[in-house]
C-alpha cells in the first residue's frame, strides 16, 4: 500500500489531481446534461456530493461485513438507496429543480464517480479517511460543474444564476445552451486542463 | 404511426448519446475501432430492449399495483445487473462465437447510464408495452449509429495533426459536440 496522504493532501487530491471529471474522465454524462444553467449545475453538484458522502459513510463503516463476491451489488443496493432520498427530497422540496433536472437525479446512482469511489477507496480505507476523500471528490466534482456551467449560461443566455450579466449588445450564443455546446465546451475544457498540467510539469522538474 | 414516430425520434432525434447524453463512457471509451464499437452497439441495443421488457413488467405489474414507485432506483439498477449477468452466462452457453464477439462488453453494459436511462425515460414517458420495446430497439440502433460513426470518425483522426493538449478525450468531444449539432438538424422531422 503506498504511503498514507497527510489528511489535507486527501482531501486536496480531489480538486486537481484526480479531479473526477477533468483528470478521470468519470461521471461524464450528468457533467454533460445539466450544466446548461448555473442552478442546475450546483443542484446536480450538492445531490452527487449527498450521495457520494452517505454512501462513503456507510461502505467503509460495514466494509468488514460485506463478502468480497457481492460487494458491487451491494454498493449500488446502497447507493440507489441514497439516490432515492435525494431523489424524494427534491421533488418536495424544490419541484422546479427536479422538473429541470428530470431523470438525470435518478442516474445518479450509475454515476461511475461514486461506484468508483467506494470501489477504489471507501471499502479499503477507515471511515474518517473515507469521508475526507468524499469531500474532495464532491469539491472537485461541483468544481468542475460550476465551470461548465458558468462558461454555458454566461456565453448561452447571457445570465448568471439568471441575472443578467451581458450589455445589451449581446446576442446569445445559442449553440451553448445545445447539447452540442456542452460537447465542445467540455472538449475544449479538458484541452486547457493538460496543458496547464504539462506547464506545471516541466516547471518543477 | 405513433410507434413510427417513437422509433425514428429514438434513432436520430432524441439519440442517446447526442441528445440525452447517455452512455458517454462507452461512446468515449471503445469508440477508437469500427469493429469493437459496433460490437458494442450491438451487445448495448441487445440488453436494451430486454431491459426495456423487463422493467415495463416490472414497473407495471409490481411497482404500480402495489403503490411502491418510490423503489423504482432500487428495482431496476438491480433488474439491469441481473439481467446482464444472465444474459451473459446465456450467451457463453449458447453461442460462444457472439460471446467472443460482445465478451467484454457485456460486464461493462452494467454501469452503462444509458440502460438505466432508458429504463427510467421509458418510465418517464409512460409508453405502453409495444412502445416500450420498440423505443428499446430504436435506443440501442442510436446508440449503435452514433459510436460507429465516431469510430469512423476517430480512426480517420489519428492520421490528423491535432493540437497535443486536446489528443485524446479532447478532441472527441469536440467531434461528438459537432456530430451533436448534425444530428440536431433532424429535430424538424417530429412535431
Amino acid at each position: 500500500m503506498p504511503p498514507k496522504k497527510s489528511i489535507g493532501a486527501e482531501y486536496l487530491k480531489g480538486l486537481w489531481d484526480e479531479n473526477p471529471v477533468f483528470r478521470q474522465l468519470l461521471g461524464m454524462c450528468p457533467t454533460l446534461a445539466v450544466t446548461n444553467a448555473v442552478i442546475n449545475g450546483i443542484a446536480m453538484g450538492l445531490a452527487t456530493a449527498f450521495v457520494l458522502i452517505l454512501s462513503s459513510l456507510v461502505v467503509s463503516s460495514i466494509k468488514k461485513l460485506i463478502p468480497n463476491q457481492v460487494r458491487i451489488a451491494t454498493f449500488i443496493v446502497i447507493i440507489a438507496s441514497f439516490v432515492t432520498i435525494a431523489d424524494r427530497f427534491l421533488a418536495a422540496f424544490f419541484p422546479p429543480i427536479s422538473k429541470a433536472l428530470g431523470p438525470y437525479v435518478p442516474l445518479i446512482v450509475v454515476n461511475c464517480i461514486i461506484l468508483g469511489r467506494q470501489e477504489a477507496f471507501s471499502s479499503k480505507n477507515s471511515v474518517g479517511r473515507s469521508l475526507i476523500d468524499a469531500f474532495g471528490m464532491s469539491t472537485g466534482f461541483i468544481l468542475a460543474l460550476l465551470i461548465l456551467s458558468s462558461i454555458r449560461e454566461i456565453l448561452g443566455s447571457g445570465t448568471f444564476l439568471g441575472f443578467q450579466v451581458m450589455g445589451s449588445w449581446f446576442k446569445p450564443w445559442v449553440i451553448m445552451v445545445l447539447p452540442a455546446g456542452a460537447f465542445i465546451t467540455l472538449g475544449v475544457l479538458l484541452g486547457i486542463a493538460i496543458l496547464i498540467e504539462s506547464k506545471t510539469k516541466t516547471r518543477s522538474t | 404511426m405513433d410507434i413510427l414516430t417513437v422509433f425514428v425520434a429514438a434513432i436520430l432525434v432524441n439519440n442517446f448519446v447526442l441528445y440525452y447524453f447517455l452512455g458517454i463512457c462507452p461512446f468515449l471509451g471503445v469508440s477508437k475501432k469500427i469493429d469493437s464499437a459496433f460490437s458494442m452497439g450491438m451487445a448495448v441495443t441487445f440488453v436494451m430492449t430486454l431491459t426495456a421488457v423487463a422493467s415495463w413488467m416490472i414497473n407495471h405489474w409490481i411497482l404500480i399495483p402495489f403503490g411502491l414507485d418510490y423503489l423504482q432506483i432500487v428495482s431496476f439498477i438491480l433488474v439491469i445487473a441481473s439481467l446482464v449477468q444472465l444474459v451473459e452466462m446465456f450467451i457463453r452457453k449458447m453461442s460462444p462465437p457472439l460471446y467472443q464477439a460482445l465478451g467484454i462488453y457485456l460486464p461493462l453494459i452494467t454501469t452503462n447510464c444509458a440502460i438505466m436511462g432508458l429504463a427510467l425515460l421509458a418510465a418517464l414517458k409512460n409508453y405502453n408495452f409495444i412502445k416500450t420495446v420498440v423505443f428499446g430497439v430504436g435506443s440501442g440502433l442510436g446508440f449503435t449509429l452514433a459510436i460507429v460513426l465516431m469510430a469512423g470518425i476517430r480512426e480517420q483522426l489519428d492520421l490528423a495533426d491535432v493540437p497535443k493538449p486536446l489528443k485524446g478525450a479532447g478532441i472527441a468531444l469536440i467531434v461528438a459536440g459537432i456530430m451533436a449539432l448534425a444530428f440536431s438538424g433532424f429535430s424538424g422531422m417530429i412535431k
